[in-house]
């Protein structure tokens, strides 16, 4: 009986030792040091920025609602990077598609008018389908013309930005009255959400983009996980030659996946605008909202599961680090504080390896005891 | 009039191409020794901070830039140790740093420029040289197409140096042979760590003069939006030049002359800027469909390596 528990208990506890998760924060833990470092060498107390981030986040239910609306499109980008990672493509290029989704959402939002129930879906398809055209011809240059795509997807991603500028300043676009920015898209396309009285507990800002963002990563999971496509997929990232030999198409699947994956960096964009945004402002540098969602694949260790808790972990840093000015606090610790979590998670497997071979020894050393 | 223009758009688009030429040849190190660095648009920004800065504080703008460019090397440093003792994935550590540096610059300028994220702008003195400036009349052509910062020369200077060292020295055969087949080299004796450390820290020392030219020559002040995106098209250049110096000259040539395009472009204000601005990219996507095609990416760019025991 005592055994069998031991048993299982050992078992949690290689679990632990052979998963991602342990290690992750780990990393978490050590960026929070490194950054603390840096605030006490530049004569800031660390604790009171921290505990503006805390505060400023979890002080008050709405500011949290917030927190979670920051974090929807950047779990839709992170889940596009994931899914090009386990295909074996570097979607660096989520930027663009990002970009361009928010585009077409924004122009179904503001020029078609139908009701709410139609309106969402038809800008969120819109967006995706944006998207996913856009990272679809750079996989087509990649198949087709042997163009590296890491090369195309930097080209696209200025060409989306460029682009966007232009739109904004169309005549029929832009906002009337000054301002640099377009329309406001219709009330019936935003994800606000409308009851008063959950307004009051969740605050105006309320909007209901997260559940777009989970249900995308619940689906994307089926899909991998549960599905011939994803298993295919999956086979192509994991060695494309042996796949091919196993009758996979191999150029075929890169196609799907890396459109699946512009599709999903484009809802991102849509849940942005409608979620929060309205409207889409002339950009002076990029947003980074592709860029942001690198680091969610890599946290979350690029399973679309895990890149709903990254997500929203970077969306509550991102958030916080609005408020860190009020206790003069430069916001770009958080950047350091994610770049030095990243840098740990790249090296993760030296710990890996040191904790597994202490626990081995232990293990060994237990067991020569008992005999 | 011609003849002018002429002049701009050589002017212009040897403004636009030295930093990013300088931030090419360190890639082309790190990616033909067989380390992938998106990490260079990082290096950059802290180049260009850390120039800046030093600028600001010493008054001597050669110092400055060599002190950018350590700067750089030691992001360079931080990567070659992830992506070599440690075997990192070299994309993730490459994201980290583009998260790290760009962070740490801004992070640094309001910790020392009383809250600002930009600093002062830097003295003319404190800034490099150009050379041939007013020996011809202001605005004629020999003036727009000779007096160029004098690191814009050295850097086309730089390209056959490191052409040189890549195919006619030991050294360089042996990085290119380390990028190709590490296994290989580490069995006839190659020391494959010692050779991706030394190329990766000097992708980050050049990434970082790059960053360091633009704020001590072309922009005159560290701004956070001052390199974005351009340690990603010197990344593009390489590969658009198929891994090679020269290759990488051609491509920020290009980049540089279609950017001159742009700026002449928009002064006359017929097109929308914006359309005039996407031009630089959609050319070379043509140019890579028509003419370039396939390059082929280092066989071991990318797959850690480790020794033997």
């Amino acid at each position: 009986m005592s055994n069998a528990k031991e048993k299982t208990k050992n078992s949690f506890g290689t679990k632990i030792l052979h998963g991602n998760l342990l290690y992750t924060l780990i990393s978490i833990l050590v960026g929070f040091v490194v950054g603390a470092i840096l605030l006490q060498a530049a004569g800031i107390s660390a604790g009171e920025a921290y505990g503006k981030l805390v505060t400023g986040v979890f002080g008050k239910p709405k500011f949290i609602v917030w927190a979670i609306v920051y974090a929807s499109p950047i779990i839709l980008t992170g889940l596009s990077v994931a899914f090009s990672f386990q295909t074996g493509v570097f979607n660096i290029g989520a930027e663009g598609q990002y970009v361009v989704g928010t585009l077409a959402a924004c122009i179904v939002g503001v020029f078609v008018k139908v009701p709410a129930v139609i309106h969402v879906p038809l800008c969120l398809i819109a967006a995706a389908l944006a998207g996913g055209l856009w990272s679809m011809i750079v996989a087509v240059l990649k198949v087709k013309r042997g163009i590296n795509e890491v090369l195309s997807f930097i080209m696209f991603n200025w060409i989306a930005y460029y682009l966007s500028n232009y739109v904004v300043n169309i005549p029929a676009v832009h906002k009337e009255g000054g301002g640099e920015a377009t329309k406001d898209i219709l009330e019936s396309a935003t994800m606000l959400i409308r009851s008063e009285s959950l307004q009051e507990v969740l605050g105006s800002g309320a909007s209901y983009n997260i559940f777009v963002a989970v249900i995308a990563a619940v689906v994307i999971a089926f899909i991998l996980n549960r599905t011939t496509l994803g298993y295919k997929l999956k086979a192509v990232g994991f060695n494309r030659h042996a796949a091919e030999y196993g009758g996979i198409n191999s150029n075929r699947e890169i196609m799907t996946a890396m459109s699946i994956s512009g599709a999903l960096a484009g809802m991102g964009g849509a849940c942005q605008l409608m979620g929060m945004g309205m409207r889409i402002s002339q950009f002076s540098s990029q947003e980074s909202f592709g860029f942001q969602g690198i680091t969610v694949a890599l946290i979350g260790s690029t399973n679309p599961i895990g890149c709903i808790f990254a997500g929203l972990f970077y969306g509550a840093m991102k958030y916080g680090g609005t408020k860190l000015s009020l206790v003069n606090a430069p916001s770009e610790i958080v950047d350091i504080i994610m770049g030095t979590i990243i840098f740990f998670i790249a090296i993760a497997h030296v710990f890996k390896r040191l904790l597994l071979s202490y626990a081995g020894n232990k293990k060994a050393k237990g067991e020569g005891g008992a005999k | 009039m011609f003849l002018r223009n002429l002049g701009l758009l050589i002017n212009a688009t040897m403004t636009y191409t030295p930093p990013l030429l300088l931030a090419a040849l360190g890639s082309c190190f790190s990616e033909r020794s067989g380390v992938v660095n998106i990490g260079i648009e990082g290096m950059m920004t802290i180049g260009a901070f850390v120039g800046a800065a030093m600028a600001l504080t010493c008054g001597n703008p050669w110092i400055a830039f060599l002190v950018g460019g350590l700067a750089g090397a030691l992001f360079g440093l931080l990567h070659a140790m992830a992506c070599v003792s440690f075997q990192a994935d070299q994309t993730i550590s490459g994201t980290a740093i583009n998260f790290l540096a760009p962070g740490l610059a801004v992070f640094l300028c309001k910790a020392i420029y009383d809250g600002s994220s930009d600093t002062p702008a830097v003295d003319i003195s404190a800034k490099l040289p150009k050379v041939f400036d007013g020996i011809f009349p202001v605005g004629s052509f020999w003036d727009n197409v000779l007096s160029n910062y004098s690191v814009a020369y050295l850097s086309l200077v730089l390209v056959a140096v490191i052409w040189f060292v890549f195919y006619k020295t030991r050294f360089g055969m042996r990085l290119r042979a380390v990028g190709e087949s590490p296994e290989a080299c580490d069995t006839l004796g190659i020391n494959v760590y010692r050779l991706r450390y030394i190329c990766v820290i000097l992708s980050g020392f050049l990434a970082g003069l790059g960053g360091a030219y633009i704020t001590l020559a072309t922009v005159s002040q560290f701004r956070p939006i001052v390199i974005v995106g351009q340690g990603f098209m010197a990344i593009s250049a390489v590969i658009f030049g198929k891994f090679k110096p020269q290759g990488a000259l051609l491509a920020c040539l290009l980049f540089g002359f279609c950017n001159g395009v742009k700026v002449l472009a928009t002064s006359s204000n017929v097109v929308s800027p914006n359309l005039i601005s996407m031009i630089p990219y959609i050319v070379t996507i043509l140019a890579l469909v028509l003419f370039v095609g396939t390059a082929r990416v280092p066989a071991a760019n990318g797959k850690p390596f480790q020794k033997a025991k």
